[in-house]
């Protein structure tokens, strides 16, 4: 057996070149840096193009051009980043423009803690686009996460072509961790769907039976037209309500209606069980720890691990709260994710704990938390 | 070559408008240039400048306010074939001012052409970055505070190989954009125009005022022999092909017995320099040489040159899920900087944690084993200690072998860097 030492940020990089990332631009920001870093090392070699822009708006700008150019692109910021390059996200989606954004999260709010942890951005990404459009959102949990979870990223940017979050830890994006990598489960990489009619391309007119428009890269044999405003299936802009609207609808439902197929989770269910606990990213190790610790303690718990967070996987999270009375939600915030676990209650009631100080949440802390 | 004017979507700029004379400019430059549209991509932004894409039978990308020279960029190192003209106002200029800076420094082979009409046309004819100040705008007085900018010599100190200023109006303005596309690096051609549906109604301004005005400012008229240099996306691809394959992740084969049966806790505590962060690392290395599973935290201040230096490592025979520090099972403490930072840690461990103690470090009260190491004794320095610390647990038969030591070690060290660690662990082992 083998095993290799890697931190979070290292084995994004190396998945995402793994699953055909041939473009990476960034600016530097702590904990994110060494993403960019270890992109600069990696992509040169392999072909691809590695920048560091004038600031974050500039390097996800550079992704876009570069996207739209045909490449699988992707950039790395932190909460700060995020909040610069909010109107670029909202371009990507609008312009169905296939992307990997990592986030990896500090604690804020504002510039706050550079080298602290936190999942402080969870509804954030969510809702960081004008128009508030859905967005897909992946949340690692351990190194393992940061590898599969990336190539997924990259599938799911390509296949609904939108802008796929991950929401990393700066506890999981900067913690090194052993791994092996010989017995990696990683998904076979998805490539976008080229247009090959013969007819006049419509950019944003998906093929009958589906909700994503094929590609065609600018620069290729066919002139391409990429817009950021309201426009109908030829790239033009529309003022024709029915089109605007059947554009947006098409944009929300393109990929929600298809999470069943991309809700990924750990459910460790115990039949006894009246508490289920949910958590995600980094505090669902704890909440690991924690729930092992009740069950020996003779306190049956269930526990949901979220790693698909956005589309909410609704139909999993009602099933797993019908068997229990109670469910209790653990997360480094002061209680974000949890408004969704709330609005799908239906009556069980909802515990939420929170915390953002900087540190971990441990699992005493949740133990202790499920027990009040 | 046919012009790639769209005549389903001929410009509809107000009667007037300069814009207009820059699209049947840039179309007759493109046909002087024999280019066709699937070799030319438009990148525009927001305001009366943006519509520019739709009046093109080319590729076209239409994006945020400012924010064009970004896509540009992207565009253009992904496929630099492609002839990428970008066009803005001067809005977008003043928006998207970094982006301009940057354009010039980086010279990529591209064009930006700055529809300059001084004010924000599309929404009501506000102040702008170029605005003169005796102007009457929407602003109110606010645009007498502030001096126009002149972007070609902003460009010229910021890099740009290539800049100069036309009028919209001139006879020649076609052959001046084909000067600037055919230029093999970042061109800008700022032209100034008139917008008569705002800024004329306030203010009388005449193409031969503009023109007077011109000749006031530093002289721009194409090519800054100075910043001349070769071309960012060429340059790029010839320092990038140099840059040898990566080295693979290290892969390191479970070759030695498990040593311990649950989860240990190790905190090293130091300061900056002695190499706590690589020292945290070896012991990983070295605990993964017996199959066991890692997990190493570092923290330590931005001035890494100074304060304290703390890794956290986790080791355990099954998968680590919580990563944090729980109840320690070994502390090394070498400087009262990472001692302090981690006090409360020790009035939790009993006597199944070892404390390995540089002698001159003091400890808070704590119910471990404590093991006190002289290493000015023993001639290690500070930059070894975290490193002897290691030997110090293997001789006390805690998690590490000397094997899993040393194969560590030559994992992660080579040539002169190996001996000397081999002959701080030596020298640690052989004194008691």
């Amino acid at each position: 057996m083998t095993s290799s030492l890697m931190e979070g940020n290292e084995a994004i990089a190396w998945a995402a070149v793994q699953a055909g990332c041939r473009f990476f631009a960034g600016y530097p920001i702590t904990p994110a840096t060494t993403i960019y870093q270890q992109m600069l090392r990696l992509l040169p070699p392999v072909g691809g193009v590695c920048l560091q822009g004038e600031d974050e708006i500039a390097s996800i700008g550079f992704c876009l051009g570069a996207s739209m150019a045909g490449l699988k692109a992707m950039t790395a910021t932190s909460g700060p980043g995020i909040s610069l390059i909010s109107e670029q996200i909202s371009f990507a989606i609008a312009g169905e423009i296939p992307l990997v954004v990592v986030d990896v999260q500090r604690l804020g709010p504002s510039t706050g803690s550079a080298t602290r942890g936190a999942d402080g951005d969870i509804q954030f990404l969510r809702w960081s686009n004008s128009g508030g459009l859905p967005v897909i959102v992946l949340a690692p949990v351990d190194v393992r996460d940061c590898y599969t979870l990336t190539v997924h990223a990259f599938n799911l940017a390509e296949r609904y072509r939108c802008p796929v979050f991950l929401a990393v830890n700066k506890e999981i994006g900067m913690t090194r961790e052993s791994i092996d990598l010989v017995n990696l489960d990683l998904a076979e990489p998805v490539n976008r769907s080229l247009f090959a009619g013969t007819e006049p391309f419509l950019p944003f007119q998906p093929p009958p039976g589906s909700e994503v428009p094929d590609f065609l890269p600018i620069g290729g044999n066919r002139p391409v037209r990429q817009t950021s405003s309201t426009h109908g299936p030829d790239g033009y802009i529309t003022v024709d309500p029915t089109i605007i609207g059947q554009r947006i609808e098409r944009l929300a439902r393109k990929f929600t209606a298809d999470i069943e197929h991309y809700q990924i989770y750990e459910l460790d269910s115990d039949p006894f069980a009246g508490t289920l606990l949910i958590a995600y990213g980094v505090t669902a190790r704890a909440a690991r720890q924690a729930v092992r610790r009740l069950r020996a303690g003779g306190t049956p718990v269930s526990l949901l691990v979220l790693k698909t967070l956005y589309p909410v996987p609704e139909k999993l999270i009602q099933a797993a709260l019908n068997p229990v009375h109670l469910a209790v939600v653990v997360e480094m915030n002061l209680g974000q994710y949890v408004r969704e676990i709330e609005r799908l209650a239906r009556g069980v009631p909802i515990k939420t704990f929170g915390r953002m100080n900087g540190e971990l949440i441990d699992p005493k802390a949740i133990m202790e938390a499920v027990q009040r | 070559m046919s012009n790639l004017i769209n005549r389903q979507r001929p410009p509809v700029f107000c009667p007037g408008c300069s814009h207009e004379r820059a699209v049947q400019s840039l179309d007759h430059s493109l046909q002087v240039l024999d280019l066709s549209g699937e070799q030319v991509a438009i990148v525009t932004d927001i305001g009366c400048s943006g519509l520019f894409d739709t009046f093109f039978n080319t590729h076209a990308l239409h994006g945020l306010h400012g924010r064009s020279l970004t896509y540009a960029a992207g565009l253009k190192m992904a496929a630099p074939r492609l002839t990428v003209i970008v066009v803005m106002g001067d809005g977008g200029l003043g928006i998207g001012g970094a982006h301009v800076l940057a354009a010039c420094r980086r010279n990529l082979d591209m064009t930006l052409l700055v529809l300059n009409n001084f004010n924000y046309g599309m929404t009501g004819g506000q102040c702008s970055a170029t605005t003169p100040q005796e102007a009457v705008t929407a602003s109110g007085f606010l645009n007498r505070l502030e001096p126009p900018l002149d972007i070609c010599t902003v460009a010229a100190a910021a890099g740009a190989p290539w800049a100069a200023r036309f009028l919209a109006t001139e006879q020649t303005l076609s052959d001046k954009i084909a000067e600037a596309i055919r230029y093999p690096g970042f061109a800008l051609l700022d032209i100034w125009g008139v917008c008569p549906g705002r800024y004329l109604r306030r203010n009388r301004t005449s193409l031969k005022q503009l023109k007077e005005k011109m000749t006031r400012l530093p002289e721009a008229t194409g090519r800054i022999p100075v910043n001349e240099r070769p071309e960012f996306g060429a340059a790029y691809r010839r320092e990038s092909s140099k840059i040898p394959p990566a080295e693979p992740v290290l892969q390191v084969e479970t070759t030695f017995p498990l040593t311990i049966s649950t989860r240990h806790d190790v905190l090293l505590l130091g300061a900056a320099g002695q190499h706590i962060n690589t020292a945290g690392e070896i012991f990983c290395l070295a605990a993964m040489t017996a199959g066991l599973q890692v997990t190493q935290k570092n923290d330590y201040p931005i001035t890494v040159l100074r304060g304290h230096s703390i890794s956290e490592v986790v080791v355990s025979p099954s998968p680590i899920d919580y990563t944090g520090i729980e109840i320690a099972r070994v502390i090394v403490a070498l400087a009262a900087a990472g001692v302090s930072r981690r006090q409360s840690l020790f009035s939790r461990i009993d006597d199944d944690c070892l404390v390995i103690k540089a002698s001159e470090v003091t400890v808070p009260p704590h119910s471990g084993r404590e093991v006190r190491v002289d290493f000015d004794r023993m001639a290690i320095a500070p930059a070894n200690r975290a490193l002897a610390s290691l030997a110090i647990l293997v001789r006390e038969n805690v998690i590490l072998t000397e094997k899993m030591l040393l194969t560590a070690l030559n994992l992660a060290f080579t040539g002169k860097r190996l001996q000397e660690a081999r002959a701080v662990i030596e020298r640690c082992l052989a004194s008691q």
